[in-house]
């Protein structure tokens, strides 16, 4: 029963002051009580390994090469570990947790749970970073196991014609990382897409545009297209995960590359968090 | 403690809430009673800081609830009970609530049992009716046992059984010193509810007083009789200046009380069935005084009726 007695005490027990844990510890109970949420991983992760292994099994299948000199080149000119994560896969995951990120909120949103949400805890702010913390998380951990499931299982597959590398092979934890890590990036792009739009449909089509098509109209052959096509995510993970980049005319580094990730991050936690500041919920 | 200064919320060039200035008190229960569309929603989310007001200001025991960083201990709220993801268990959503504001797990387990949820609470709100859906968010609103709680439209969806439960809970949480603000769009619910009533029409404040002095300012007393021989007593009330309203044998009348109406006819040898006073209906007061801020109405059907401005004016 609810009388005094017991509103005292809860009261008194409150006195401390508030933790961004339990924002957290909240964010990761909605996450994992939504059945969707599992059903969106799952099945990003059957369709991102199947491009993946597909591949190399198709290789495997159409295997020509007998001379040990070719195995060699094979592997010197870096196939395997274009094997290892392909564009197909990649594009597929990108615009699945570009997807699954934007609906963290804008799910939110759609259903009404904001305002339950936001007058539980008005500290906003707080609440949006809480989310982009769980879903970063989430993401990454996520990423890092269809990553290596997807090294480990295309290596095998080559393996069985003498033709897969090992994880020590010079490039392979660089094409690694920066597959996983192209998890949480776009997550959190959506995520903050989301936050903006708050719109369903409208955050889904932007969501898609940014991270996809912006891309594809952005080539290298002109300064300011490569500048600014070089700063998406999609890009980035090109960069990372093609072993056989050649320098072209307007070259960038690695090391550009995995900053490109870590601003798209930041950058989208910053606007998630600006996003519920000042507008009415 | 609810103190609301001033109030007024503009969306474009539209006003939702004008200029409205009132106080909730503790201990008691307050309607908030209003036609569709007349702020009352827009009023609850500017005293939660969902939305922010134009002008004016809006304090919870003496702050901004949008200042505190941590809300369910302050204010206990349910505005809609579809604000809340089908897809989650009713246990998942109060177990997420109560872990953002460092609410202990067992709290829950005590509000599911307090609003008799305990069975469902495994099973996903998607499946839920409107009435367990509005369970639910009262035991949102009980989680952090909250000395304010504010309630939208909380009757809707409910039998009987559940409106007579939730009206129990009100004024339990009302002698337990809280302050219970509840909306609603119709009288008839706040009629055995409410303390105070605080009513509004077109985003402005009407009324802000305690019901029994609202029930007085109603209509005048009215007396039903029922005659087999209408057309003669019509005739004798009408002599003596009582305003007669006709309905075949049966009349509604002002202007005459009922002792006076019965020596009448005794007078005249008149038969009655049927000879009542008809207390003054708080709908009706309530119908009278937001005859004018009807945002919704149907074209017609509110004529003769005293505007809400003379009421208020008297009232003044």
């Amino acid at each position: 029963m609810t009388t005094l007695a017991s509103l005292n005490a809860v009261t008194s027990s409150a006195g401390s002051r508030p933790r961004f844990r339990d924002l957290t510890a909240a964010e990761w109970i909605k996450t994992r009580s939504l059945r969707s949420t599992a059903i969106a991983y799952g099945v990003t992760a059957l369709a991102v390994l199947g491009f993946n292994l597909g591949v190399a099994y198709d290789t495997y299948t159409y295997w020509t090469t007998q001379a040990a000199a070719d195995r060699a080149q094979f592997i010197a000119d870096g196939i395997p570990l274009q094997h290892a994560f392909g564009s197909n896969a990649a594009v597929v995951m990108m615009l699945a947790l570009g997807a699954t990120g934007a609906l963290t909120v804008v799910g939110e949103y759609s259903t009404g749970t904001i305002r339950t949400t936001f007058a539980a805890v008005p500290a906003r702010g707080a609440v949006l970073a809480a989310k982009a913390a769980v879903l970063a998380a989430v993401s990454t951990v996520f990423g890092l196991l269809l990553a290596t499931a997807s090294f480990f299982g295309t290596q095998a597959i080559l393996g069985a014609r003498d033709a897969g590398i090992g994880i020590g092979h010079p490039g392979a934890l660089q094409v690694l990382l920066g597959s996983a890590l192209l998890a949480p990036v776009c997550a959190l792009a959506g995520f903050a897409l989301g936050a903006l739009i708050r719109q369903t449909a409208t955050t889904m089509i932007a969501t898609l545009v940014v991270l996809l098509i912006l891309p594809m109209f952005l080539t290298d052959g002109r300064y300011w297209s490569a500048l600014v096509g070089h700063a998406t995510p999609y890009k980035a993970w090109l960069r990372l995960a093609d072993p056989g980049y050649t320098a072209g005319e307007f070259p960038w580094t690695t090391a550009g590359a995995w900053t490109v990730y870590a601003m798209w991050a930041a950058a989208a936690v910053g606007v998630g968090m600006v996003a519920v500041r000042r507008r009415d919920q | 403690m609810i103190e609301a200064n001033e109030l007024t919320k503009r969306y474009g060039g539209k006003t939702a809430v004008h200029d409205l200035t009132f106080t909730v008190r503790p201990g008691r229960v307050t309607g908030f009673l209003g036609p569709n569309g007349a702020g009352k929603s827009t009023t609850l989310r500017m005293i939660l800081g969902l939305h922010a007001p134009t002008s004016g200001t809006v304090t919870v025991d003496g702050r901004p609830f949008a200042d505190r960083p941590r809300g369910l201990r302050h204010i206990g709220s349910l505005l809609d009970a579809h604000d809340v993801h089908g897809g989650r268990s009713g246990r998942a959503q109060l177990e997420a609530l109560a872990r953002s504001n460092r609410i202990p797990r067992s709290r829950v387990d005590e509000v599911l049992a307090e609003v008799g949820l305990t069975d469902a609470a495994r099973r996903r709100i998607g499946g839920y009716s409107l009435g367990m859906k509005q369970r639910l968010g009262i035991a949102s609103a009980l989680l952090g046992d909250p000395p304010v709680l504010l309630f939208d439209e909380p009757l809707n969806g409910l039998d009987p059984e559940g409106v007579r439960w939730v009206r129990g809970l009100f004024r339990r949480l009302a002698e337990e010193g809280r302050t219970v603000f509840v909306s609603s769009h119709l009288m008839s619910e706040m009629e055995n509810a409410a303390d105070d009533l605080i009513v509004i029409g077109r985003g402005a404040l009407l009324a802000a007083e305690p019901l029994t002095d609202f029930a007085a300012r109603g209509t005048r007393a009215h007396v039903t009789v029922r005659t087999p021989q209408a057309a003669e007593l019509i005739g004798l009330l009408t002599a003596v200046d009582a305003d007669v309203t006709s309905y075949g044998e049966r009349l509604e009348i002002t202007g005459a009380t009922a002792p006076e109406i019965a020596r009448i006819a005794l007078d005249h040898r008149i038969l009655l069935h049927h000879l009542a006073t008809e207390h003054a209906s708080l709908e009706r007061a309530f119908m009278e005084l937001t005859a004018d801020s009807v945002e919704y109405g149907a074209a017609g059907d509110l004529t003769g009726t005293p505007s809400a401005r003379d009421l208020v004016g008297e009232a003044r």
